[in-house]
């Protein structure tokens, strides 16, 4: 069994154990994306189609045709006439049990079919409505944009602050800088979720509460940052320093103007981490945030699927809305993010 | 019509944000010198870090030792130990419903027995799919992107794509059901709810995890599985000889950060189940948040004398991981 994972492949043919690779990664294929795709398909489902049990693999919804004379298309039916014979027929109205419908080529001749005889014809149609109605029904405009604040201005300045810091660390000789370094890292053993009540008395009386600025603050200053940034600008040659002082840079300008440029690749490492942090953080905005209006999209996410009657198709599409960031980042960054997590072991 | 030129609109403000950044910085410099500027470029973090992560931890305690309901440390009374003493009066700490204050016990149990299973199952399937992908595969790039790509999914995310299809009439009750089962109640239940809960935080956690030891792996120098083949070692022997013990410094990584995240769980969990049916999936960090912050008294003392148990246990854990990189480093040298 354990010979299976040391033996490499044989030249040109298939033996037992590249079956079992193979079929461990299309089982995994399933297993890791499958549930994603659900989620996708299922939110362009419309209302009545997401509580069908058992579910359909595609949405799908009734067919309408435009019948003319009409001002709305009109639902398609299969009907069973009384020769036996089954036509396509549109809708234009129902009266108790018996239903009006016609040919769409002839409009001019209605029939009049019982409602036994007939069943809905559907085809693939995605609920776009779903997405579409999120900003009317929802202060959905209002979360995306609470999150896309926290997010954006959170970056930008766990970036400004931790290269600050990280330049201080690495360009610098002064007492007290293994202190403060090992201090910085340190924090990595307090996990939030051990200050959460003393943090939230800090920012109350801030008078932080409820405001995005109450999430942004207690997280721009990272452990993970500062290290990653530092050990990067450890690797630039301090002689660029020493040169730009003789030419009498300010201090200021050597870290704004040659080292800051030259860090762009840890930046950007960095950047892509926070915004995922940022992005995907949950308990402390519950802790800070708890006005309605002041919800990011994850607390949105998290308050609907609590009402006592779930609108599973708003909320799925809402859900998609909230993934598609990190999967832009996946599709097009994946390298960067498996780099910093190779090179720090940091998530 | 003549488009305004954005980036030359947009430069001002930033430049004029700049200006005000870069002055006292200037001004500093210009006063003092060079010495005080690496503590000023250091200030922001350290002003940050200070109020937002070692004063909470001072709070922290003092709270533990204080009673009442007041949220401002000078309005509360100070009762010694007495919340450690509420949290630990038990009559046999093994058996929560003999204790003052069941829900905790029950949620160290839940954590301790959720910490046990979800690390020895995320270390398996991470060690068998970082071996996997470690094979001349066609596309690893991709395959290793498919198990991945969870990991960067929200919390709240991973636990809404799960509930949906968990839910009493979601795809896995009609899998079931066309295979001629009967539906189940997967998160109503204690013993399914528990299972999944384990089952999703793997399913969100084990990319990263992989990713580490597939690291690990790869370090591993050719050359020595080809001196295993050279001396005609039977493939379980190379990987029991040459494979594991080289693997062993980063499994060993991966599994004190794999218990450190674990016994801290509670984003998925607190959407998925809500930590029940009951509090059968009620961890010690929801145990915390709802003493602190759902209950209709607060009782933030309490709160935070739970937070300490659980520091102890992360102590604990970060120790284990320091000896553990410190013997590693010291094996490099």
């Amino acid at each position: 069994m354990i010979g299976f994972f040391t033996r490499t492949r044989g030249q040109g043919r298939l033996d037992w154990t590249d079956w079992f690779t193979y079929g461990y990664l299309t089982i995994g294929l399933f297993l890791m994306f499958g549930p994603v795709a659900w989620l996708v398909l299922s939110s362009f489902k419309t209302e009545s189609a997401i509580t069908e049990f058992p579910p359909r693999l595609l949405p799908m919804g009734q067919k309408q045709v435009a019948v003319p004379g009409e001002e709305k298309p009109r639902p398609v039916y299969r009907v069973t006439l009384p020769d036996g014979t089954t036509r396509e027929l549109a809708e234009l109205r129902r009266i108790g049990l018996t239903s009006t419908m016609v040919d769409p080529s002839r409009p001019d001749e209605p029939i009049r079919v019982p409602i036994d005889q007939r069943t809905p014809v559907r085809e693939f149609k995605l609920a776009t409505e779903n997405y579409t109605d999120l900003a009317g029904k929802f202060d959905f405009g209002r979360y995306l944009w609470n999150s896309v604040f926290i997010t954006i201005v959170a970056t930008v300045l766990t970036l400004l602050f931790n290269s600050m810091a990280a330049f201080a660390l690495s360009k610098y000789r002064f007492s007290g800088q293994r202190t403060v370094f090992l201090l910085i890292l340190s924090t990595l053993m307090v996990p939030p979720t051990i200050v959460l009540v003393p943090n939230f008395l800090v920012v109350s009386e801030l008078g932080l509460l409820n405001s995005l600025w109450g999430v942004i603050w207690p997280a721009v200053a990272t452990p993970t940052g500062v290290f990653l940034l530092r050990q990067y600008m450890l690797t630039l040659p301090d002689e660029l320093i020493d040169a730009a002082r003789l030419d009498h840079a300010s201090e200021w300008r050597i870290y704004w103007r040659i080292v800051l440029p030259l860090t762009a690749p840890a930046l950007a490492v960095l950047a892509i981490f926070s915004v995922m942090w940022r992005w995907n953080d949950f308990l402390w905005p519950l802790v800070v945030l708890s006005k309605s209006e002041k919800f990011t999209l994850q607390l949105a996410l998290n308050a609907f699927q609590g009402d006592l009657v779930t609108q599973w198709n708003y909320l799925l599409a809402m859900t998609v809305i909230t993934l598609l960031p990190v999967t832009l980042v996946f599709a097009f960054l994946q390298k960067f993010v498996t780099q910093g997590i190779a090179s720090a072991g940091v998530k | 019509m003549k488009t305004p030129d954005w980036k030359a609109l947009a430069a001002v403000p930033v430049a004029a944000a700049f200006r005000l950044v870069e002055a006292p910085f200037h001004a500093v410099q210009r006063s003092f010198g060079i010495t005080p500027m690496p503590w000023l470029f250091l200030a922001p973090n350290l002003v940050i870090f200070g109020v937002f992560t070692f004063l909470p931890l001072v709070i922290n305690f003092y709270y533990a030792f204080t009673g009442g309901v007041e949220l401002y440390p000078s309005q509360r009374p100070f009762t010694g130990t007495e919340n450690l003493a509420i949290l630990f009066d038990c009559g046999n700490h093994f058996d929560p419903s003999t204790c003052r204050k069941d829900l905790f016990w029950r949620a160290i149990w839940s954590t301790a027995k959720f910490s046990v299973l979800q690390v020895t199952l995320m270390v398996l399937f991470s060690v068998i799919t970082a071996l996997v992908l470690n094979r001349k595969v066609i596309g690893r790039g991709f395959w290793r992107g498919v198990f991945f790509y969870p990991v960067l999914l929200s919390p709240v995310v991973v636990a809404l794509i799960w509930k949906w299809i968990l839910q009493r009439e979601g795809v896995l009750n009609a899998f079931i059901a066309a295979a001629g089962g009967a539906p189940l109640e997967w998160l109503t239940s204690a013993g399914w709810s528990f299972f999944w809960v384990i089952f999703v935080s793997v399913w969100a956690h084990m990319g990263f995890y992989t990713l580490i030891l597939l690291a690990g792996l790869q370090a591993i120098p050719k050359d020595l599985y080809e001196a295993a083949q050279m001396d005609h070692a039977s493939p379980s022997r190379t990987f029991w000889r040459v494979t594991l013990p080289l693997l062993m410094p980063n499994l060993l990584v991966v599994c004190v950060l794999a218990a450190i995240r674990a016994v801290q769980i509670f984003d998925e969990v607190f959407v998925l189940t809500g930590g029940g049916p009951g509090s059968a999936t009620t961890f010690i960090v929801q145990f915390i948040y709802q003493t602190g912050f759902m209950e209709p008294i607060r009782l933030y003392g309490l709160a935070a004398a739970g937070s300490l148990v659980l520091a102890a246990a992360l102590i604990v854990l970060t120790l284990v991981q320091l000896r553990i990189a410190g013997e590693r480093d010291a094996k490099r040298q």
